[in-house]
This record gives structure tokens, C-alpha cells and sequence, in this order.
């Protein structure tokens, strides 16, 4: 037996893995036991009702799909009604994903969202096509830090931040949601592109812009782990082109403590409980009685290898 | 189990004979055997999937989203949205009419007897026949007539008469005429080479079935104009409706958005999602493409 559990502050996960916002809800019930998974995370809820991008929201390239949805919802009061209650139905707790234009609204929503049902508030303030001074907050360090210390200060519930790949420098911004409160760290969200068809002329999204997934991504937003989690002290969830469990494997050994998953369960529904099966198996395989072992359990301090003492000695 | 190294992605996919963990879950991943992929006519091949039983709960206006392979060594990163064909319960096959277009449909197109191929379904909602229907009225086109086409084995299941409108370029690309006639449908084919299938033409065959008592309901999918035009007899005339609408499509379940079109409903314009509010919509909802 392997304990697949881990720890974020107090909320206890039975497993690390996790769908991403957005690329989940609870209709994956048709097809998948929503009670496998590690958490149930909402797709980011604004407080307005709002229909989201115009057409096509997603085109595919070489390297993977960029899309651009608009966060489409019915509202806060549609989502508190009639979402959450289907979330409830299901054992793993429920992080609500939130995102709004100010500052203030952002607080205000959180403590809205505060209710019994809801177990962690996901402050998405990295939406990559929404402007740095609206939304977008994660562009910036000073923006990131009033926006999550407000947010600390309307609500009680576990405050998570995920964060933008977009941003210069994502350690100083990290840090800055630290610092404000944040208990968990998400890492990260989709890289700002644009694809332009050939044939028309055109941009091949209704929006322009969109967000690049991709599991050839896995590598920088790891490398954006691998950063942060040397430089702050709260757990971090990697996410970004996890598409098997040795990815999970590789997000723990940077330093994540959990992974959140979208485009594998596009491609394949039942990806996430496989992976939840696949990492169970590797952990036995190789004796690993926790999986919390892994955590930050890269060897990177004792890298022997006979070219290194003539490649620092320079020519 | 042992982890070999390896880049394939994760796929624990229902293969035939594996059991099933989830029977009662409406929806699956599985990989079947691809019995037959022969052309049909020079753009459209017909495929036949053998299947774990649990894929054979589909139903007419359902869709399977299929794993493509690749034609070209390149990944093909999303799914593809496919009707139904035909549901063959007796010989654990799922069929698909598809038209080789982009990508997807050209790796497909490379499928032959025995190989494997990941299919995800079935997903949304599907045509429904009311109770007091005797007789129904489908009419399509091109690629339409892949996803009407299993209306006549729901409709020969409920006893209930079709008339089947074929409308094509020309008469060699007539598709799916004899899998409605064999279950008894009445088929009238319309083509562009004799200006048969003309919006005026065809408002008069309509016009003729209503006059005749054999349109309870109207069927429609793959053309705008014919939509239109049954939107418009169906109103003049209190006939209800339904249409299948495509859209590109990613998660398939509901939960990510891609594939919105505009609905009218109570006067007010809004947006439903094709994956899981449809394929299959409310004739006078549909605005259009
Ligand atoms: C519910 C539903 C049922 C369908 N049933 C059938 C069927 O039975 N037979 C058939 O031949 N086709 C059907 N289609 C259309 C089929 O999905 C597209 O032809 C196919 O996705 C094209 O893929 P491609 O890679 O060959 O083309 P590409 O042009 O390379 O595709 C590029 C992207 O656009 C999307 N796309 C392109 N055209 C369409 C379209 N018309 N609808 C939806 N997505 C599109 C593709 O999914 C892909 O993501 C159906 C679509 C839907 C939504
Ligand atoms: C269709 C789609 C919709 C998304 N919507 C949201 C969203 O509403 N909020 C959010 O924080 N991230 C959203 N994301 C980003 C994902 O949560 C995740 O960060 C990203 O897909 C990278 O993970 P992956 O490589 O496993 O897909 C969305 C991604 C996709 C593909």
C-alpha cells in the first residue's frame, strides 16, 4: 500500500491529482468516478454572468491547441445555487476558481464564495487575456500582492493563486502572493499566443489571442516550479502538459506537492484516474511508501560527473 | 506493472472482452477494432468499429469523439466530433460516415481491417420521436445525411414512417439512400446537376408531404439554407423540429466552452453548447451558421 496523500496548509488531498480550471466539471461524472480524484476544481466564476469569447475559441497547431474561451458563466448567483451543489454531491473538496476585474470586486467575491460548501477559493489572476490592471493581476508584483492581500482579507477559507507564465520574472510574484497570504501556489497558467491562418489571413481564434497548451510546455512551467519552490515556503500545485504519471512524478521532484491536469483529459477522459492508478504502481515498484517522499526530491546537489570539474575550470 | 521508459500518453481505454468497471456510466473511453474503412464514393469513407458492448448504448443524433492517428507522422491534438452511423447490437459494431476533409479525417481515412482506434462516447443528446407522430420528414445533405441516417432505425423501431429528402451535388454522391430504404423509409433525392435541389423545389415537395399528412415532425442537419427553410414551413404550418449542429469541439462533456452557436430562446439570443445541450437542438431554437 502506497499513502497517496498529501498536505496543502490544512486541506488534505487523497491524491495529488486534480483536474485544471476550466478543463473540467462535474459532468466528467458520465464517464470517470469523480470521487478518485484529489480535488474538484470549478471552472474560474466571474460575478456577472457573461457569454465569453466569440467563435472558433480554439485552434489547433504543431505543438499543441490555443484557445481563448472568455470565461463564460451564468453569474455567482447561478454558480452558488446550482453549481456548488453538484460539486457537493462528490467527496473531494471543492476549489472554486474566481476571477473579476477589480481589485475590490475580487475581494468581495471571495467572501461570497466563502460558504460551507466551498472548501478553497482559487484566486485565477492570470486569465492570459485579460489586461495586467484587469484580471490579469499576475503580470505584476505589486498588483498581485494588493489583489491577494485584499482577497486574505475578506476571507478565512485556504486562499490558492495561480499563477501567469507570462509574467518577466514569476519568482518576485510568487513571493509577492506569499507575502499578501496566499497558502498554495498554482503554477501556471496558459502561455499568451496567436495563430494566423494562411489561407484567410486571419487569426484563427474569434479572439485573437489565446492561451498555447501543450505538453511540450511541461518543461518551462516545471523549470517555474522548480524556481519558486526554492524561493517560497508554501506548497505549490504544478500544472502544465501532465500527461502521464511520471509527469506527476517529475512536478513532485521540483517541488510541487500537487498537479492540476487539462488537455490529457481532453484526449483522453478517463486520463486522470489512470494516472492516479500509474503513480500508485510506480511508487510501489520502486518501494516509495508516501508519496510526499517525492516532494522537492531532486538530486541536484550532488551532480557528479567527469566533464564537470574541467567545464568550471573554463579554458 | 512495470515503467519502462517511455513519451506515450496515459490510455486506459475499455478494449473488447475487457470488463467493464463502470457498466451503469453513460458515457466510455474505449478502443475497437476496426472492422471495415472502404471509400463510399471519392470524398466519403464508411467505417465499422467493433466494439465493447458498452459503446452499443448509442443512440440516433448521438456522437462518438474519435482519436485520430495521424496522417502525416505530426500529432493530431484533439478529438473529432462523429455522428453515429449505425448501431449493429447484434454484431458489436458502431459504424461512421465521414468525409476525408483536414487532418483528422485523412489520419482516419489511413485505418484498415484489425487496427485499433480510440473512440470516446457516446456524448449528448440525441433526435427524440414524441409519442404522437406517425409519420416524420428528413431532409439532408452532404455529411448531414451521416448523422439523420439513424433516425430510420429509430424511427422502424417505433413504428413510425419516414420520408427521407437525399439532396447532393449530383447523383453519384447520394449517400446513405439504401440504408433508409432498407428499413423502409421513402427517399426522394434532389440534386444541383438537374436544379432539383433548389430551396424552391424541395419547399414544394415539403409542402406536398404537409398537404399529405406525412410531416408530424421535420428532421434536419448539414445545411444552412434547408434549415431556413424548414424553420419556416415548420412554423407557417405548426410543424415541430429538430436539427443536429456541429461546431468544433474539444472536451466534449460540457465543461470547456469550445463549441458554443447562438440559440434563440423566448425571444433572447444566447449561447448552448453543441457537446453536451445538443448535437440535437429545437428546430426555431437554431439561429444559424
Ligand atoms: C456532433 C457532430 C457530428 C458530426 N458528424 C459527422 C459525421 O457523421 N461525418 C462527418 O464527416 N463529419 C461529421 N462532423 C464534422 C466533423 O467533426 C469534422 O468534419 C471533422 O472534425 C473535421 O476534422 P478534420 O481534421 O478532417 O478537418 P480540419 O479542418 O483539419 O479540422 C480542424 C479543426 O476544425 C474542426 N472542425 C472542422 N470542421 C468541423 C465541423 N464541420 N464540425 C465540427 N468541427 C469541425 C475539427 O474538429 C478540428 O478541430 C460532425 C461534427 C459534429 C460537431
Ligand atoms: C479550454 C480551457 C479552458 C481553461 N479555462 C481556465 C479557467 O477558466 N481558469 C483557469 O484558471 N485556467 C483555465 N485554463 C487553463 C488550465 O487550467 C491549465 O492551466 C492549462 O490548461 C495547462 O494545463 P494542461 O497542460 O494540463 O492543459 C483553461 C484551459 C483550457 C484548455
Amino acid at each position: 500500500m502506497v499513502d497517496l496523500s498529501v498536505k496543502i496548509g490544512a486541506i488534505t488531498l487523497q491524491n495529488p491529482v486534480q483536474p485544471a480550471s476550466g478543463a473540467f466539471s462535474w459532468e466528467y461524472n458520465d464517464v470517470i468516478d469523480l470521487n478518485r480524484l484529489g480535488a474538484l476544481v470549478a471552472k474560474t466564476i466571474c460575478r456577472e454572468p457573461r457569454l465569453g469569447n466569440p467563435t472558433p475559441r480554439m485552434a489547433e497547431t504543431e505543438a499543441g491547441i490555443i484557445q481563448s474561451i472568455g470565461l463564460p458563466g451564468k453569474g455567482i448567483e447561478y454558480f452558488l445555487d446550482h453549481i456548488v451543489p453538484e460539486y457537493a454531491k462528490f467527496k473531494p473538496p471543492l476549489v472554486v476558481s474566481v476571477n473579476a476585474e477589480t481589485i475590490e470586486d475580487f475581494a468581495a467575491l471571495a467572501e461570497e464564495l466563502s460558504v460551507p460548501d466551498v472548501d478553497v477559493i482559487e484566486a485565477n489572476i492570470s486569465c492570459p487575456t485579460r489586461n495586467q490592471t484587469g484580471g490579469n493581476f499576475a503580470m505584476h508584483e505589486d498588483y498581485t500582492r494588493d489583489c491577494i492581500r485584499a482577497i486574505r482579507a475578506k476571507t478565512t477559507k485556504p486562499l490558492w493563486v495561480k499563477l501567469s507564465p507570462n509574467a518577466g520574472d514569476i519568482v518576485s510574484i510568487a513571493k509577492a502572493a506569499e507575502e499578501a497570504g496566499a497558502d498554495c501556489l498554482v503554477i501556471a497558467n496558459t502561455f499568451l499566443s496567436l495563430k494566423i491562418r494562411t489561407d484567410n489571413f486571419r487569426p484563427a481564434l474569434g479572439n485573437k489571442f489565446g492561451g498555447l497548451v501543450s505538453p511540450a510546455l511541461k518543461p518551462i512551467v516545471l523549470r517555474m516550479v522548480y524556481q519558486v519552490a526554492k524561493a517560497v515556503k508554501i506548497p505549490i500545485i504544478g500544472i502544465g502538459g501532465v500527461t502521464k504519471a511520471e509527469d506527476v512524478v517529475e512536478y513532485m521532484l521540483a517541488g510541487a506537492t500537487a498537479v492540476g491536469i487539462g488537455y490529457a483529459g481532453f484526449r483522453n477522459p478517463t486520463a486522470l484516474i489512470t494516472i492516479i492508478d500509474d503513480l500508485e504502481a510506480w511508487c510501489n515498484e520502486r518501494g516509495i511508501k508516501k508519496v510526499t517522499e517525492l516532494i522537492g526530491a531532486v538530486r541536484d546537489d550532488d551532480m557528479e560527473m567527469d566533464t564537470l570539474v574541467a567545464a568550471s575550470a573554463g579554458v | 506493472m512495470s515503467f519502462e521508459p517511455s513519451d506515450k500518453y496515459t490510455d486506459s481505454a475499455l478494449r473488447i472482452g475487457d470488463t467493464d468497471p463502470y457498466p451503469q456510466r453513460l458515457v466510455g473511453e474505449f478502443i475497437g477494432t476496426v472492422v471495415s474503412n472502404d471509400w463510399v464514393n471519392p470524398e466519403y469513407k464508411h467505417l465499422i468499429l467493433k466494439v465493447h458492448p458498452h459503446a452499443l448504448k448509442a443512440y440516433a443524433g448521438q456522437m462518438f469523439h474519435l482519436l485520430c492517428p495521424s496522417p502525416d507522422g505530426a500529432e493530431v491534438w484533439m478529438r473529432r466530433p462523429m455522428s453515429v452511423y449505425r448501431v449493429d447490437r447484434t454484431e458489436g459494431q458502431v459504424e461512421f460516415l465521414y468525409k476525408t476533409e483536414g487532418r483528422g479525417t485523412r489520419g482516419m481515412a489511413k485505418l484498415g481491417p484489425g487496427d485499433d482506434f480510440n473512440i470516446a462516447g457516446p456524448l449528448g443528446h440525441g433526435f427524440k420521436l414524441e409519442p404522437g407522430w406517425k409519420n416524420i420528414v428528413v431532409l439532408g445533405r452532404g455529411v448531414g445525411l451521416a448523422t439523420l441516417a439513424p433516425l430510420s432505425q429509430l424511427a422502424a423501431e417505433h413504428g413510425v414512417g419516414v420520408t427521407a429528402i437525399l439532396s447532393a451535388r449530383n447523383p453519384d454522391v447520394v449517400m446513405s439512400k439504401e440504408l433508409f430504404e432498407e428499413l423502409g423509409a421513402k427517399t426522394i433525392t434532389v440534386v444541383d446537376t438537374d436544379n432539383s435541389s433548389a430551396v424552391e423545389n424541395v419547399e414544394t415537395i415539403l409542402e406536398d408531404l404537409i398537404a399529405k399528412g406525412k410531416a408530424d415532425a421535420f428532421f434536419t442537419c448539414g445545411s444552412n439554407r434547408l434549415l431556413k427553410l424548414m424553420q419556416r414551413l415548420g412554423e407557417k404550418h405548426h410543424v415541430p423540429g429538430q436539427v443536429a449542429m456541429e461546431q468544433i469541439m474539444v472536451c466534449g462533456f460540457g465543461a470547456c466552452y469550445v463549441c458554443m452557436r447562438t440559440f434563440k430562446v423566448d425571444g433572447k439570443l444566447t449561447l448552448k453548447r453543441v457537446c453536451r445541450d445538443g448535437p440535437v437542438f429545437n428546430m426555431q431554437e437554431a439561429v444559424g451558421w
